[in-house]
């Protein structure tokens, strides 16, 4: 493409400075924006060599690619009985849901007698004007322990594959790699503006739909939800420097144990009194107070602590491989 | 209500509670953790079974102030309760076995991790051997899942983290599946109570009400976990996964992770649907007749392996085909004789993984036969060690895989359709066991007659005193189990007779 101004004369224009501004490299009240492009990483020769290398390394030392006739069968016939096996198995599937009860059936088997008394007497039980939250935090507060400690496990299993031990050099290609800064803008002011303004409101809201589990929707799980969100939002903005000065791995080590600890114990009380027939001294309050329904209340801030926690983890782990 | 009943809960309590704890404790006061609870569990589980043993009834505990089609509750009878002590014998000595294994292959800074997935993982067994809730245990298949993943992949090289990624899709599947067949029968009977279920759908299966889509949860629910205890045609995850992680993990997973599905099964088969639908149903010719494949193929890509653990991983293949062979018989004895193989491979199979490791550290950690020739004059007593194993594999008198195989053929005369097929898979299979092993066992105790090769050195008994006492225990668990069997028959029987 050829323009008809010099290069000079171009600059002045104000098609020039609208290109600038929609590239983000100038802004109007700010002017020149320190953005970084994208760094567009080229493999050097022995990278590509590395790579070819250890390719072909697992085809020949894991598949045995050459000599491996199950594999060339497999390979053939695999496209064919794939698709024969989804077909069979939408069709079985299909088949065994039209033989179920009607969907919404007043007369179904599942609207039976457990139901009744959860919605009868749940408020009555649990003190929980939420009767979801009654079911899962009182009635069925064991299968609730075990998922609490599915979210623990699959955190570690994440720190297991992606947590980065080992400290390297400052010339190294992975200590540039852990470095994530080298792949997007600093300081970007637009996302630090809005993040200021909207973290706030999130952690509170965060705060209040945990607090509020056994009064309305919410509980730990959404709550923890939405105050990891907000940690990944300020993450984003401002950096790991700001936020390791309150999060660090120790942070949530001691957190996670704590939290898990309390409703271990919280609930180890409930199932030991109730399985004894030993009246619980903690009482129910009035239904629709903030401090009632017994132990929904601390059982709800354990797991919004835990689930909170594992969603930063889980960022910090897949961006930076470590805190 | 007397102290011993609480026993069980709070075997479970503590194991889930160790798991946080030993991630907040380093590596060497984890390790110490995790094995004090695996022992207090025992003890406390030896309890549970003395008790249950004497009043001769299954009681309910309740887990929460709510009777059980509301609240949660656990059941405990004789059968359970012989599991859980068995379970916890084989996971500490798999633990201590592994010690050094542990300490080289994991990184300094993972370890207390290693033993977070350890103490979940004896949480969830131990949940999914008690449970009486159908959804219970889908919660606890999920811990169980997702902790033998990590067990795999945390000894980090390429051939750990592929196996894991294998493993890991499969083992979703299976759990989906799982999940799917729970979902179908929640909705025909409107219970998750495992004993209100099974009223349910006996009442189901009288009228001829819903005969498909029970059908086809009982499908759901048996590939689910056919799949996740790697039975023939779902094992491709096995041998990697078995072969390359860490010891301790190798023995855990083969002899506890895949068992306890396995016990799960047979709980749903005996508790939730009924034994005798079950047996009606065509499912159990389908377990039955993958099982014998599994025998035989298994045993045939075993004795093509040129690697020591992967061929005993193979063995696993085999080994489990016999275990869905015996429930497949769809007869009481037939069950008997798969609750005692469990046993008894899971003693067997821990203690060849160890002797293996023991022969693998006279050669260089080199695990590849022509290494090993003469490792048995090495390492004398992982040799003796192996041996046992072996013969017990092959079903030689006074070791435990005798009994089972004997079970098998007791339980299979006398079955009208099925003797034929299962004595002749019984037969064939255990020529083929003794092709593999006894040649490892021949190739062990042939002196070297090379010279130079480096790898290989001498291993006296006192440099790894942890593995040598666990290899001693193991050979005295197996042959206590090869000589004493009719006790435990005898508690086997009486704890089916308690799942009614």
């Amino acid at each position: 493409m050829s323009r008809r101004l010099s290069d000079d004369e171009y600059q002045k224009t104000l098609s020039f400075k609208l290109r600038q501004w929609l590239d983000g490299t100038k802004d109007p009240f700010l002017d020149v924006v320190e953005t970084k492009p994208q760094e567009i990483v080229i493999e050097d020769r022995d990278g590509q060599d590395r790579r070819k290398k250890e390719r072909n390394l697992i085809y020949e030392q894991v598949y045995d690619l050459k000599n491996n006739r199950e594999m060339k069968w497999f390979e053939r016939i695999y496209r064919v009985l794939s698709v024969a096996f989804c077909i069979f198995l939408v069709v079985m599937l299909l088949f065994a849901v039209s033989g179920l009860p009607t969907f919404g059936d007043p007369k179904n088997p599942a609207n039976n007698e457990v139901s009744k008394r959860y919605i009868e007497k749940g408020l009555q039980e649990t003190g929980a004007v939420n009767i979801v939250t009654g079911m899962i935090l009182d009635y069925r507060a064991f299968d609730t322990l075990g998922e609490s400690h599915v979210l623990f496990i699959a955190t570690c299993t994440v720190l297991i594959l992606l947590r980065t031990d080992k400290k390297y050099g400052k010339d190294t290609i992975e200590y540039r790699e852990a470095n994530d800064r080298t792949h997007e803008p600093k300081n970007d002011v637009i996302l630090q503006t809005v993040a200021k303004i909207l973290v706030p409101p999130i952690f509170i809201f965060g705060i209040y739909v945990i607090l509020g589990g056994h009064l309305g929707p919410g509980g730990g799980f959404s709550g923890g939800a939405v105050i990891g969100a907000g940690l990944i939002l300020y993450v984003n903005a401002f950096g790991f420097a700001k936020t390791e000065r309150f999060f660090t791995a120790k942070t949530y080590k001691i957190m996670s144990f704590s939290a898990l600890a309390c409703y271990s114990l919280a609930k180890s009380y409930s199932f030991y009194t109730g399985a004894n027939h030993i009246e619980s001294v903690i009482p129910l309050g009035t239904p629709g107070a903030i401090l009632s329904s017994g132990l929904i209340l601390v059982l709800n801030i354990c797991v919004g602590v835990v689930v909170a926690g594992t969603m930063y983890t889980f960022y910090v782990m897949f961006r930076k491989g470590g805190y | 209500m007397e102290f011993v009943q609480n026993l069980p809960f709070i075997s479970i309590i503590l194991s889930l509670f160790s798991g946080p704890l030993s991630s907040v404790l380093d590596g060497k006061k984890a390790k110490r953790v995790n094995i004090a609870v695996i022992s207090i569990i025992g003890v406390m589980s030896a309890a549970v079974l003395a008790y249950v043993v004497r009043t001769g009834k299954a009681f309910v505990y309740m887990m929460g102030h709510f009777p059980a089609p509301w609240g949660n509750e656990i059941r405990v009878g004789v059968l359970e309760a012989l599991m859980a002590v068995f379970f916890c014998v084989i996971m500490l000595l798999s633990m201590i076995g592994g010690v050094r294994e542990r300490e080289i292959q994991i990184e300094e800074t993972k370890q207390n991790l290693y033993y977070v997935m350890v103490n979940l993982l004896l949480s969830s067994l131990l949940a999914l051997i008690y449970t009486n809730d159908l959804f219970t245990a889908y919660v606890f298949v999920e811990i169980n899942t997702i902790s033998a993943c990590g067990l795999i992949m945390i000894r980090q090289n390429g051939r750990t983290i592929e196996a894991a990624t294998r493993y890991m899709i499969m083992s979703l599947l299976g759990s989906g599946l799982l999940l799917l067949g729970i979902c179908f029968l929640y909705d025909l009977t409107g219970q998750l109570l495992m004993s209100n279920i099974q009223a349910a759908v006996r009442a189901l299966d009288a009228s001829g009400q819903y005969h498909i889509p029970l059908l086809v949860s009982m499908v759901l629910i048996s590939v689910g976990l056919a799949i996740k205890s790697a039975l023939y045609p779902f094992h491709a995850w096995l041998p990697d996964a078995y072969g390359y992680s860490t010891l301790s993990s190798a023995a855990i997973l083969s002899s506890l992770v895949s068992k306890g599905y396995i016990f799960l099964l047979i709980k749903i088969f005996y508790r939730v649907i009924g034994f005798g639908i079950v047996r009606e149903s065509k499912v159990i010719h389908i377990l039955f007749v993958f099982g014998i494949i599994g025998m035989i193929m298994g045993s045939l890509s075993a004795i093509k392996e040129k690697d020591i653990r992967r061929m005993i991983a193979y063995s696993s293949v085999a080994q489990i085909g016999y275990i869905y062979m015996g429930f497949g018989l769809g007869t009481l004895p037939g069950v008997i004789a798969s609750i005692y193989h469990i046993l008894s491979h899971a003693a067997t199979k821990s203690l060849l993984f160890v002797a293996a490791s023991g022969l693998t550290d006279s050669a260089g950690d080199s695990t590849d036969f022509s290494d090993l020739t003469g490792a048995g004059y090495r390492n004398k007593l992982a040799g003796i060690a192996f041996t046992v194993g072996s013969l017990s594999m092959v079903g030689f008198p006074v070791f435990s895989g005798f009994i089972s195989k004997l079970l098998f053929a007791q339980a299979a005369v006398g079955h009208e359709i099925k003797m034929l097929p299962t004595l002749i898979a019984l037969a064939i299979s255990t020529i083929l066991n003794a092709l593999y092993f006894m040649n490892t066992v021949i190739r062990i105790y042939t002196p070297e007659r090379r010279r130079g090769n480096e790898k290989q050195r001498v291993v006296p008994l006192r440099e790894q005193p942890a593995k040598s006492a666990a290899l001693v225990c193991f050979i005295v668990l197996n042959i206590f189990l090869g000589l004493s069997s009719e006790p435990i028959i005898e508690m086997i029987r009486t704890g089916l007779g308690m799942f009614m």
